[in-house]
């Protein structure tokens, strides 16, 4: 192990460790800025330059290994000379309207001028404003405000396997944009906005809709209801400033009700009607012959993936729609008539860890009337923070209270679709049951949990043992797709999530989410499951009570009006 | 004599086209020798004779070569880097027009020094005549089994494949060069590793310029102690200097390395063309110091200058009389690298567009102290903080003037235009 010393303090670190990693081991702090856990090393910003003693020239922390002996300073006159020369040509060439920003003290190069004491920029501003892209319904990309950091392009190209953004010209014009400048929309992207959860300053943000919402919500004639999505609960304690992995889901609901929503629902609520749906179509193509493998569908950033680039496996996926658009349609037909309130004045908003949430809420085939969507305003976990903030909410102090009914009461299958192999675990709870005719012993499928990019297990259903698989981001995603296109793949049912670590990892999460804070809340997520009452979908009594008044049987003709939905190849 | 032809030697002497002329002035004797030899010795032959590399960086050659060899991995490459895209540089060039098959055996004794299996020569866009040549070249050397497979029967296979360039002055770097061949836009890595290591393809790869590996039969032949003792005891051998600018005779010179600047100037180039008094030389290209006239018997050496790194740099030498005005050459000089970095890291990608705009304020006279401060202060953390040469020698010609014409800035301050 090498001995080394950083501002003259010895230390002995791990071999092979970057300079960073030994700093931030020993409570060392080296700012950063293209730096990001769990992504690749870029090294272009330069802002964790230090002096090695005996060299000339700086070395980038985040890239240079310790060896033995090495003198490392990080706070030395030139070092700091350094730091704040290149942050001042950052901010030279960077939209700096701090108090119009929606990352205004959440933004990481603001933080970086603070700490380094800029209160003065030496250099002459030489941005040239460019138009920004708002042409999709999920994600705006505000060039003005792009300091090339690179971490979007790493995370599409590298984590996702999509390549929509790279790289174009060079010197001081090069921008980060999709190809030939184009929008977003024209491109194969698929909305996950894991760019804009990377995104160290306000380059690329989810659309923001809280305005629809409070206009909405000051509208005395709209009836405004809320569904809040699995991975919410697990997340939004982080956005109000916990830690990560808090589970805040009494609080939650607090605080929407706070903001006036009329009625607080679950989405939790769907998802265990997505597992009867989907459940039933799995075994119905198994006995029926149908498609097979069958891949999941709750996830909108996947199914965009599909449609775009692997149209030949559309009869693939599972026709149910997602647990956000069941409610929508639900909502909008059976609460609607229940509660006797007129759809055109109902207004339905989720709260989704998502930012392809949205684009899937505008889609033509999410409208029951055929005209008003379902789904009316989708917000992200910080969005609903943002909203929470300005109303001055002290999160905290909020008494707990519990969802309504009739969308309140949800199963611990439900609570685990935020978690990569959590549709799958909660399929299987409900699936071998069914089919096996008998009470499971094991509710707990780990093989499908955790971080792994590609998970796979094996389950026994009526004596056969079906081998199913699931895969989160869409690089993993695409491997998958590969074997099925090929013909190669050895599964019955597909869980894919578009995003790290599923729902808890989605593109609409709180900022500087890494696979650290993935596994905080997907621990979170399988503690929501353990201590329901009700741990199996098609327990949940008020499902049962929803086929009776409603919708008849799973796969039945209401079902597949409201709750199915078709898919077709896009470009 | 001041001259010393050792790579130009034949020069004049042979067709470039006909290998003929080449085999019979000795060529291809030392890729012969070579596959006799121990592949090891090969190495410590080079390392004895303590080359360094041409390309303006100067590193010892014989590091690199027993870099690669060390690796496990199986597929290796050799590359030239035959870009030689530094302004005021056309000695590779002149190299590859003239004495092609030189180049290449010194390829094909690196490659089989190393067990590379594959070559690439990265050529400058431009160089269309070069182009031409060397293909012709890399045909007859197949013909002639000193290419290809089961290379003069030793069981080593190799080839080489051209690469064209596509203009851009930053894929002379070795990891914009790599990412170039790749097919892939022309930005650097982060180092390490090390293109040794994880090279082109992310296979262990030798790069070398073409002067470079023009030395390595030569050293073969000479020994590389004999070879050691031409030159100086830091920079070894001959050093190809491109000689241009307001002088007699421009063109391509080969001294021993230790010759003063002057004498290349005055004795070879005879001086300005029209006898005017020279006020400043730049040395190696856009990316070197300017120095003034009364530092010319400084040597050509890879000695290094206290606050920035290259003198001899690829070896240009551009002379520049008293009609130049040092803030329009800095202009010219900025303009250049503002147009060619990559825009990969902060400060080259914003660094040389401030700089020049700095600049312009001393070509304008217009310029405060805050100005000189800054242009001092941007010149150094570019120099040190920036990923690649590019950005790290950008500001190299500022720097030199700073220290050597500074007395032009304080001017520029103490009688702004009014």
């Amino acid at each position: 192990m090498p001995n080394i010393k950083i501002n003259g303090k010895p230390l002995t670190v791990e071999e092979g460790t970057t300079i960073l990693e030994a700093a931030k081991a020993n409570n060392i702090k080296i700012p950063t800025l293209c730096y990001y856990p769990d992504l690749d090393i870029k090294s272009d910003c330069r802002v964790c330059s230090v002096e090695i003693v005996g060299q000339k020239g700086l070395k980038t922390a985040c890239s240079e290994p310790v060896w033995d002996g090495m003198e490392i300073r990080t706070n030395s006159p030139r070092v700091l000379n350094a730091r704040k020369v290149l942050t001042e040509l950052i901010l030279a060439n960077h939209d700096a309207n701090c108090t119009a920003c929606e990352k205004n003290m959440n933004c990481e190069l603001q933080t970086l001028a603070n700490t380094l004491g800029i209160d003065e920029n030496r250099f002459e501003n030489v941005l040239e404003e460019r138009p920004l892209d708002t042409a999709n319904p999920s994600i705006t990309r505000n060039p003005n405000r792009c300091i090339k950091c690179g971490r979007c392009v790493d995370v599409c190209k590298n984590v996702q396997g999509i390549h929509v953004l790279d790289n174009m010209g060079r010197s001081n014009e090069m921008e980060i944009t999709p190809a030939y400048g184009k929008y977003l929309s024209d491109q194969e992207c698929t909305f996950c906005g894991q760019c804009s959860s990377v995104c160290p300053v306000a380059s690329i943000t989810e659309k923001d809709k809280s305005d629809e919402v409070w206009e909405a919500l000051h509208d005395e004639d709209k009836h405004v209801i809320v569904q809040v999505a699995p991975a919410v609960r697990v997340s939004l304690g982080e956005e109000m400033g916990a830690r990560p992995g808090a589970i805040v889901t009494e609080k939650m609901v607090s605080a929407l009700r706070s903001l006036g929503f009329d009625r607080v629902f679950d989405t939790d609520f769907t998802a265990d009607l997505t597992i009867l749906e989907e459940g039933h179509e799995l075994l119905e193509r198994v006995k029926e012959g149908g498609t097979l493998p069958m891949f999941t569908s709750c996830c909108p950033g996947w199914i965009s993936f599909a449609e775009q680039q692997y149209p030949e496996l559309l009869d693939n996926l599972s026709t149910c729609k997602s647990p956000q658009q069941m409610f929508g349609s639900l909502a909008k037909t059976y609460y609607a008539k229940k509660e006797d309130i007129d759809p055109e004045k109902l207004h339905v908003v989720s709260v989704m860890p998502c930012t392809a949430k949205k684009y899937e809420a505008s889609r033509e085939e999410m409208r029951v009337d055929g005209e008003n969507p379902d789904v009316d305003t989708v917000l992200t976990t910080r969005e609903l923070g943002k909203m929470v903030r300005q109303m001055g909410i002290d999160f905290d102090e909020l008494e707990p209270s519990s969802f309504d009914d009739p969308f309140g009461i949800t199963s611990g299958a439900a609570a685990i679709f935020g978690a990569s192999g959590g549709v799958m675990e909660a399929a299987l709870r409900t699936v071998s049951e069914v089919v096996n005719e008998e009470p499971l012993k094991q509710l707990d499928f780990e093989d499908v949990r955790g971080l792994e990019g590609i998970k796979e297990a094996e389950v026994e259903l009526g004596g056969n043992t079906v081998r199913v698989a699931v895969a989160h981001s869409l690089s993993n995603a695409r491997k998958l797709a590969e074997e099925v296109k090929q013909g190669d793949s050895p599964y019955a049912f597909i869980e894919i999530m578009a995003c790290p670590g599923g729902c808890i990892g989605g593109g609409g999460q709180p900022y500087n989410t890494t696979n650290a804070t993935r596994q905080e809340r997907i621990d979170a997520t399988y503690r929501v499951d353990s201590r329901m009452e009700i741990r199996q979908s098609h327990k949940n009594p008020v499902i049962t009570t929803l086929y009776e008044e409603y919708l008849e049987a799973p796969l039945g003709e209401r079902s597949h009006k409201l709750l199915h939905t078709h898919y077709q190849k896009r470009n | 004599m001041l001259e010393h032809k050792l790579l130009t030697e034949r020069i004049d002497r042979i067709n470039p086209l006909s290998i003929d002329d080449y085999l019979q002035a000795g060529g291809y004797e030392m890729l012969k020798k070579a596959i006799g030899m121990e592949r090891i010795a090969i190495i410590e032959e080079i390392e004895k004779s303590k080359l360094r590399g041409r390309g303006g960086a100067a590193f010892p050659a014989h590091i690199k070569l027993m870099g690669i060899a060390k690796e496990e991995e199986t597929v290796r490459y050799v590359v030239c880097n035959a870009d030689e895209g530094e302004p005021g540089n056309f000695k590779d060039r002149y190299l590859m027009e003239h004495d092609p098959h030189q180049m290449i055996e010194g390829m094909v004794i690196a490659a089989y020094a190393t067990r590379a299996t594959k070559g690439y020569i990265y050529l400058r866009g431009e160089y269309d005549t070069a182009h031409s040549i060397l293909s012709w070249t890399l045909d007859e050397a197949r013909k002639h089994n000193y290419l290809g497979e089961n290379i003069l029967g030793s069981g080593f296979d190799f080839d080489i494949e051209i690469r064209s360039g596509a203009g851009s002055y930053v894929c002379g770097e070795e990891f914009a060069l790599i990412e170039s061949i790749e097919g892939k836009p022309g930005r650097t890595r982060v180092k390490p590793p090390f293109p040794t290591q994880v090279g082109l393809y992310g296979k262990p790869t030798l790069i070398n310029n073409v002067e470079t590996f023009s030395n390595f039969p030569h050293i073969l032949r000479m020994g590389g102690e004999a070879f050691a003792d031409i030159g100086t005891d830091s920079s070894s051998g001959t050093k190809l200097v491109s000689l241009s600018g307001n002088v007699a005779n421009p063109g391509v010179y080969e001294v021993p390395f230790g010759v003063p600047i002057r004498d290349v100037i005055e004795k070879l180039g005879g001086g300005t063309a029209d006898g005017r008094k020279i006020k400043m030389v730049q040395l190696g290209g856009a990316s070197g110091p300017i120095i003034p006239e009364y530092m010319l018997d400084l040597t050509i050496d890879f000695d290094r200058f206290e606050n920035f790194d290259s003198k001899t740099g690829a070896g240009a030498i551009i002379v520049m009389d008293e009609r130049v005005d040092v803030f329009d050459v800095l202009k010219r000089i900025g303009e250049f690298f503002e147009h060619e970095s990559c825009g990969k890291c902060t400060p080259c990608r914003e660094g040389n567009l401030q700089l020049l705009k700095l600049v312009e304020r001393f070509v304008e006279r217009r310029a405060s102290e805050k100005d000189l401060l800054n242009i001092e202060t941007l010149s150094r953390v570019m120099h040190q903080t920036s990923l690649c040469g590019l950005g790290q020698s950008a500001p190299t010609a500022i720097f030199s003037t700073l220290q050597y014409f500074r007395d032009h800035y304080i001017d520029v301050i103490e009688h702004p235009q009014s």
